[in-house]
């Protein structure tokens, strides 16, 4: 078998990817400190006022990249949920679940960023504008994934449950951003795009750029510790979470 | 060993479900009263007078409408779970998806029908404009079996849990905002003398899609939770 393949297959065995997964972690936790330490610094000191909101923009370089990622780790529960689904891979069930929080705590941080930033430039913390509210409703599908996963007690059977939830969220997620923007639209358009010009000043653009690296990281490092942690439970009465438990003992 | 038609599968059903109703037909009394009471409770909170409760009424009864059916969807399978009738229908050799839209089917006759059928007095009592009315029993007509079969889903997602209440509003609310838009878009163009075609296009697309799409779901969110 083509060595790629062979280690994509053994990735999907618990133990292995336990492993493989302890020695990355470290790694990503570092590249996300680094990284963000960079954007912030780019973003809050190096990167010029704006003409119009001065210092107060600034608060986009969390708020753009939590956005983004919200939207991106609902993608990456729905694909691991529709594998774990379709080819039953327990894997792809623990890496659905363990991406929820994660998602759930960055859409939390894009409402409460943007809620503070609309305060001084809207004159209000909340307004019930498209963007807004389905970022609102992106946050309820999340706390409905979440508590269907604990509200059953067989853990396999509810990541299936909470992973159908999911696959069902993502098909409404357009039909509410469509309907929400026919509803009522105050929020600004994207000014970074990915195809075309941005309308953005390059000085703002690359601390931002960054910082969506490095939010990425931050989602990896904790995405593989969360699974880690739920792997062990899982597989407690296998013999390698045993022998994972002894050996951390003996470290100790 | 014969199975029996398709046909005569859905017929039995369909005759099972309205009979158990119809045994405790007082019990189907409940989301109509419960709908009545959430909707006297707006005077009291906000104050009786006609413009006010006019300007929110079609909003009052849309929501108060919804929230009852919601109350009224865990009772979907909850019967046929603890008597072992909804894992034959899991078994039966018939498509599970075509039994369960019979299921749903009766489930709106006799819970989302009966709120339809009352909209017309609870909007008086709110003072809904004369025009606004036969706007709203368009929305309700299109919208309590899209709600239905949304909720559907949902319910067979959390069959078997012991206290699901809460939950289930959880996972339905969501799900249930694009038709409330929707819905609540059409009744405010009426109230201002707009055009409400586009609204009730959309609505009518979705029932549509879901009347296709939801039983499938359903029946799919069912083999997880009862496996």
């Amino acid at each position: 078998m083509n060595p790629l393949v062979l280690w994509f297959h053994k990735l999907g065995s618990p133990p292995y990817f336990y492993r493989f997964a302890g020695r990355l972690v470290p790694w990503f936790w570092a590249a996300a400190l680094i990284l963000g330490a960079i954007g912030l610094y780019g973003g809050l000191v190096l990167a010029p006022k704006d003409y119009q909101q001065g210092d107060a923009y600034r608060i986009i370089f969390i708020h753009v990249p939590s956005a983004w990622m919200s939207l991106f780790i609902y993608a990456f529960m729905a694909v691991n949920g529709f594998i774990a689904l379709v080819w039953r891979i327990k894997l792809s069930e623990t890496l659905a679940m363990a991406a929820a929080p994660v998602g759930a705590a960055f859409t939390f941080v894009c409402l409460a960023t943007g809620a503070i930033w609309g305060k001084p430039m809207w004159g209000t913390w909340w307004t019930w504008d498209a963007r807004l509210t389905s970022e609102l409703v992106l946050l309820f599908l999340y706390l409905g994934v979440i508590g269907l996963y604990h509200a059953i007690e067989d853990r396999r059977q509810a990541a299936r449950a909470a992973a159908f939830l999911a696959l069902i969220g993502i098909v409404n997620l357009p039909i509410v951003h469509f309907s929400v923007k026919w509803w009522n639209t105050l929020h600004q358009g994207s000014t970074v795009k990915l195809f075309g010009p941005s309308l953005i000043d390059s000085r703002m653009l690359w601390p931002l750029l960054v910082m969506a690296i490095a939010t990425k990281f931050v989602f990896a490092a904790s995405l593989l510790s969360r699974a880690r942690v739920d792997l062990l439970e899982l597989e407690s009465g296998k013999e390698w979470a045993r022998a994972e438990a002894d050996a951390a003992e003996g470290r100790a | 060993m014969s199975y029996g038609t398709l046909w005569g599968a859905c017929r039995a059903l369909l005759a099972r479900d309205l009979a158990l109703l119809w045994r405790r037909r007082g019990d189907a009394l409940n989301p109509m009263l419960f709908a009545l009471m959430v909707v006297a409770l707006f005077p009291f909170a906000i104050g009786p007078e006609p413009q006010v409760l006019g300007r929110i009424a079609a909003g009052t009864v849309l929501v108060a409408l919804l929230l009852a059916g919601l109350l009224s969807l865990d009772a979907l399978f909850r019967s046929d779970l603890e008597d072992g009738s909804l894992e034959q229908l899991v078994l039966s050799p018939h498509p599970l998806a075509l039994l369960l839209a019979c299921k749903i089917f009766v489930h709106w006759l006799t819970t989302a029908l009966p709120l339809v059928a009352i909209a017309p007095l609870v909007g008086e009592m709110l003072f809904l404009p004369g025009p606004v009315q036969p706007v709203l029993l368009a929305v309700l007509a299109l919208s309590t079996p899209l709600l239905s079969l949304i909720g559907a889903v949902c319910v067979a997602l959390t069959v078997g849990m012991r206290r699901s209440g809460m939950l289930l509003a959880l996972l339905v609310l969501p799900l249930y905002v694009p038709v409330l838009i929707f819905a609540a878009g059409a009744c405010n163009a009426a109230q201002n003398g707009l055009p409400v075609a586009a609204p009730l296009l959309w609505l009518g697309a979705g029932l549509a899609l879901s009347l296709v799409l939801a039983p499938l779901a359903c029946a799919a969110a069912l083999k997880i939770s009862i496996s």
